[in-house]
């Protein structure tokens, strides 16, 4: 099911993540999956996350196809050129998936391969310009494709960058080029969120707010030292040091977070870093839990 | 040495849409060499962009464009002119057009497409640097190369990774390149140039071509090697 049909059916969409593991054991993985399927529409299979090597993305998407999940086939610039990209694109549709995310790619400095040489081949926009393109059935040379895939395209944008400007107008250049729908870095600061979708509010593309949840005032303060685009205001960060009960804590946090602003964009989506268990307690407390039976 | 063609007319009168009076500036270094920048052809452009309708309010060829602080000195004694030009048509390697665009404060169209050799930077260079990518961008981004200044050389704006600034890879030393060009649009009132969405690098393009090759000075360049 592409993304795009939910959007059209008016649903408060809900998306996840499921992340391959470093090795082939997929256990873990699916069993996170399995707690939440059924009750978000989809998860972002993330490819090499933090430029850290795993499992692949494509082969991750097509396992919780087979389990019955709904995979959104992340795709990132740094690790392929342009033919591997639209080969596993092409790959990727002939196994069921519809749903694909595109992106830069985190720095090949960030993870376990510093050593690595970067390929950058293609940026983000240009990805989602691709996909258009084999979208139309053809592919990046002009060349005619034997069957033509059907993608939802997805891209990423970032609220909290400084300047915004830039993001935002290359943002308007994404949904130019064909992307369909966005998510966002992680939301913390409401205001700030609001301002944002204001300043997007003639866009008219569905957007996903991004929710990750603290797992302590030490999380927090890290990422406001590291993490490009996220700030977590003081007095959640309190609020976690304060707290006896971490994790019942965090799940207060990203609810609350999540109720503010469920009315101002199109659905969320949530990263739990680890803490996958803790996502149906948060769907609960958010009033998304019945979500899909009800309606 | 920096091996540079020149684009086509076409592509130049594009760029120069909407600037009436125009200043030109070659360099008596590469760009003589690979004659798409000496004296002779500078005047040949001078002459096709009057004909196109443009004004041309003066020109000039300097000893090496690559080098910002001989830019800045050589370009004093036309101040009147650049000053009452729209623009700067700048007929040399990538190094040279970043150059310009960094001690003037006019937009710098580049008119020629730097070729690789391999990884040359100009012969006194700054900190200005080309990927000889053979399709020059510097049009687009206000004169700072993104395929350069930008760690992963993206050309369709900002990743997500900067902070304050800084690039994600070596943020104590790496500023980043989508945040200067921006910067640089802006000061320029044209941030328009932000909304050109760029097709993906034709990477054959910074091959030289055969009559290149051919010429004496390619000649000479391997000779010395």
């Amino acid at each position: 099911m592409k993304l795009t049909q939910l959007f059209a059916d008016g649903r408060f969409v809900i998306t996840s993540e499921a992340g391959p593991p470093k090795g082939v054991d997929t256990t873990k993985m699916l069993e996170e999956v399995a707690l939440l399927r059924g009750r978000v529409d989809a998860f972002n299979v993330t490819d090499q996350q933090s430029s850290v090597m795993r499992l692949g993305s494509l082969a991750a998407s097509h396992l919780l196809k087979q389990q019955g999940a709904e995979p959104i086939f992340q795709l990132t610039c740094r690790d392929r050129n342009r033919i591997a990209l639209q080969s596993d694109l092409l790959s990727a549709y002939a196994l069921g998936i519809e749903n694909v995310l595109c992106l830069t790619g985190d720095y090949v400095s960030l993870g376990d391969h510093p050593g690595a040489k970067p390929v950058f081949d293609l940026d983000s926009v240009s990805l989602i310009h691709t996909i258009k393109t084999l979208c139309e059935g053809h592919d990046l040379a002009g060349n005619e494709l034997m069957g033509k895939p059907d993608f939802c395209i997805g891209a990423v944008v970032s609220p909290g960058a400084d300047p915004i400007e830039p993001q935002i107008i290359k943002m308007e250049n994404k949904i130019e080029a064909g992307a369909q729908f966005f998510q966002t870095q992680a939301v913390y600061d409401l205001d700030q969120f609001s301002d944002f979708m204001k300043q997007v509010k003639h866009l008219r593309v569905p957007i996903l707010g991004g929710i990750i949840l603290l797992k302590s005032a030490g999380m927090a303060r890290f990422m406001n030292r590291n993490v490009a685009g996220v700030y977590v205001p003081d007095n959640l960060i309190d609020k976690m040091d304060e707290s006896t009960d971490k994790v019942a804590t965090s799940i207060e946090i990203a609810a609350e977070l999540i109720k503010a602003i469920k009315d101002v964009c199109q659905g969320v989506h949530i990263m739990a870093l680890g803490w996958e268990k803790w996502v149906p307690d948060l769907l609960r407390e958010a009033g998304l839990w019945d979500r899909l039976s009800s309606s | 040495m920096l091996v540079s063609e020149q684009k086509p007319l076409e592509e130049i009168l594009h760029s120069l849409d909407g600037d009436g009076t125009v200043f030109l500036l070659g360099c008596r270094g590469c760009a003589e060499a690979s004659h798409t920048g000496g004296e002779q052809e500078v005047r040949t452009m001078k002459a096709n962009l009057e004909e196109a309708g443009k004004i041309v309010s003066g020109w000039t060829a300097l000893d090496f464009l690559c080098q910002k602080a001989l830019v800045k000195t050589g370009l004093q004694a036309f101040r009147d002119q650049i000053l009452a030009s729209d623009s700067l048509l700048v007929m040399c390697c990538g190094v040279g057009v970043q150059a310009t665009a960094a001690v003037v404060d006019k937009v710098v169209h580049p008119g020629c497409n730097t070729l690789s050799m391999g990884g040359a930077q100009g012969e006194w260079r700054g900190s200005e640097r080309c990927a000889e990518c053979g399709a020059c961008l510097l049009d687009y981004t206000g004169g700072i190369c993104p395929i350069t200044a930008c760690t992963k050389s993206l050309i369709n704006g900002p990743c997500g990774g900067a902070r304050d600034g800084r690039c994600e890879h070596q943020p104590d030393v790496r500023p980043c390149g989508w945040q200067q060009i921006y910067e640089r649009l802006k000061k320029l009132d044209h941030l328009d140039k932000l909304r050109e969405i760029h097709t993906p690098q034709d990477y054959a393009k910074a091959e030289p071509p055969k009559a290149l090759r051919s010429t004496t000075f390619w000649a000479l360049e391997h000779v010395e090697e």
